[in-house]
């Protein structure tokens, strides 16, 4: 049981790694087209909101079949989530912008987009660093209140990629109906 | 006007840009070429090569973008709204036959085949920047001609203030259009005078070739001092108005597109900052310049508008 609890999460850990490797032999391939630096962002954001959807499924797999091992998997999913939400960032700050801070302040203050990503990513981080042990047992109960920010990150992100779009809205509202679901489904069991 | 702005606009170089830049592809091109001799004169293709077409001096000599970045990274949301969709799906875009009606306050009204149409008009390649609204742009080597040669051939009358153009409406083919992503047909429009500038073309071919569906293909128009959406595609219709006509992104969001759509670094977008550009193919971003760096030319056009209300 043990060991094969250890399979799973390997094989979880190196199937999170599979978009960066595809990702990379694309790059290697030239095979991103003519915006690759636009290419590599918007690639690392919708893995970021993947992952973070998956992380989100947990609690609802658990409620409608019983099985305990994804919410054993949620930490797994949630830090490869925030990984390519920080590769996403830095892509956006050290490659399109090329560390242009006020730009980046101006896009940050002026540009509703960028505010809602920026918003959500900074309500990931501290999920991100108080994922280990020693944190949830310092922080004991207050430590489930703080994780709830996974709630506002996820809507936040999704609006992020809902303002990016000029005009067809299927991908961010496809990934917006499958959040609302996943929240929706938590108040099945009362 | 200034039609030689020394840093802007100099004489083409003895190799084409074009040649050089893309000289593999023409080597592919001509052994193509020499294999389409085997095949029965009903199996080959018609000439997708135009002959030598003259170089216009207001050409830039800035480097242009490769072939490839040119035709499979577009907006064309008639073939889809992924910026490799175009490319994929410009097989659905029937070229042929082809009809242009033009209408409105013209003299001489009418619908006209596309090579009835083109007929009198000498094909020059147009260097031109393209600016896109979303903080891109490329350097395109376009053919075509002045589009205010053909409106003066139809006689404009002393009412008409607008063109209004529409891209072709065939949502059997085009799948865009099956979905309301926009309301189709695509329209855009200029003001009279924005028409007639000499930089304003109808462009036809890219490269010495004739346009891919995903550029516009057969007749497109091409506005290099004004965001790229305004420089409509695959135009089936020309009509003079005395109205300022609707145009197809303002009637979507109002707030984010407005009617002129002249590229202008001091009027952001609500999404993006309109400052600076990526130009395709370069790491660095670089400024982006009043008019899309053709101020010298059109900026008089303007003289007096307040370009932040009228973006």
């Amino acid at each position: 049981m043990v060991l094969s609890e250890r399979w799973l999460k390997r094989s979880v850990f190196l199937l999170c790694l599979a978009p960066l490797g595809w990702l990379l032999a694309q790059a290697l391939l030239g095979g991103l087209g003519a915006n690759p630096i636009e290419a590599i962002i918007r690639f690392l954001g919708d893995w970021a909101l993947r992952l973070l959807l998956l992380t989100l499924a947990a609690t609802p797999l658990r409620l409608l079949t019983g099985w305990t091992w994804p919410v054993r998997l949620r930490r797994l999913l949630g830090l490869f989530s925030f990984g390519y939400a920080v590769l996403h960032l830095l892509v956006y700050t050290a490659l399109d912008q090329f560390f242009a801070w006020a730009a980046i302040w101006e896009d940050i203050v002026e540009r509703p987009f960028i505010t809602t990503g920026m918003l959500a990513w900074l309500l990931l981080l501290p999920l991100a660093l108080s994922s280990n042990h020693a944190s949830m047992r310092r922080l004991g109960r207050r430590w489930k209140q703080l994780h709830r920010l996974i709630y506002p990150a996820a809507v936040l992100a999704v609006i992020h990629f809902t303002l990016m779009v000029k005009a067809d809205l299927r991908e961010p509202l496809l990934y917006g109906a499958i959040l609302t679901g996943l929240l929706g489904l938590r108040f099945i069991r009362r | 006007m200034r039609r030689h702005h020394p840093s802007e606009i100099r004489p083409s170089e003895i190799t084409p840009e074009a040649v050089y830049r893309e000289r593999r592809r023409f080597l592919g091109l001509a052994a193509a070429a020499g294999g389409a001799l085997l095949l029965p004169p009903a199996l080959q293709a018609t000439p997708r090569r135009f002959g030598p077409l003259p170089r216009s001096p207001l050409s830039t000599n800035e480097p242009v973008n490769s072939y490839k970045d040119i035709t499979t990274y577009n907006n064309f949301y008639e073939l889809g709204t992924g910026k490799d969709d175009p490319a994929r799906n410009a097989g659905r875009l029937k070229t042929a036959p082809w009809s242009v009606a033009i209408d409105g306050e013209v003299e001489r009204p009418g619908t006209y085949a596309l090579e009835d149409l083109l007929k009198p008009h000498a094909l020059e390649e147009r260097i031109y920047r393209l600016r896109c609204v979303e903080a891109w742009s490329m350097v395109i080597p376009w053919v075509g001609f002045p589009l205010g040669d053909l409106l003066k051939r139809f006689q404009p009358t002393s009412r008409a203030k607008y063109v209004a153009f529409t891209t072709l409406h065939d949502p059997e083919n085009l799948p865009g259009q099956r979905r309301s992503v926009l309301q189709w047909p695509y329209v855009e429009g200029l003001r009279m005078d924005e028409a007639m500038h000499p930089l304003t073309i109808l462009a036809v071919g890219l490269y010495g070739e004739v346009l891919p569906g995903q550029n516009g293909a057969p007749l497109r128009l091409v506005v290099p001092w004004k965001y790229g959406f305004k420089s409509i595609k695959s135009i089936v219709r020309i009509s003079l108005t005395e109205q300022m006509p609707p145009t197809a992104w303002n009637r979507a969001a109002p707030q984010e597109y407005g009617f002129y759509a002249n590229v202008n670094p001091a009027v952001d977008h609500p999404r993006w900052s309109q400052k600076r550009e990526r130009r395709i193919g370069e790491f660095l971003k670089r400024e982006t310049l009043p008019f899309n760096g053709y101020a010298a030319q059109v900026a008089s056009l303007y003289s007096g508008m307040d370009l932040t209300r009228w973006y």
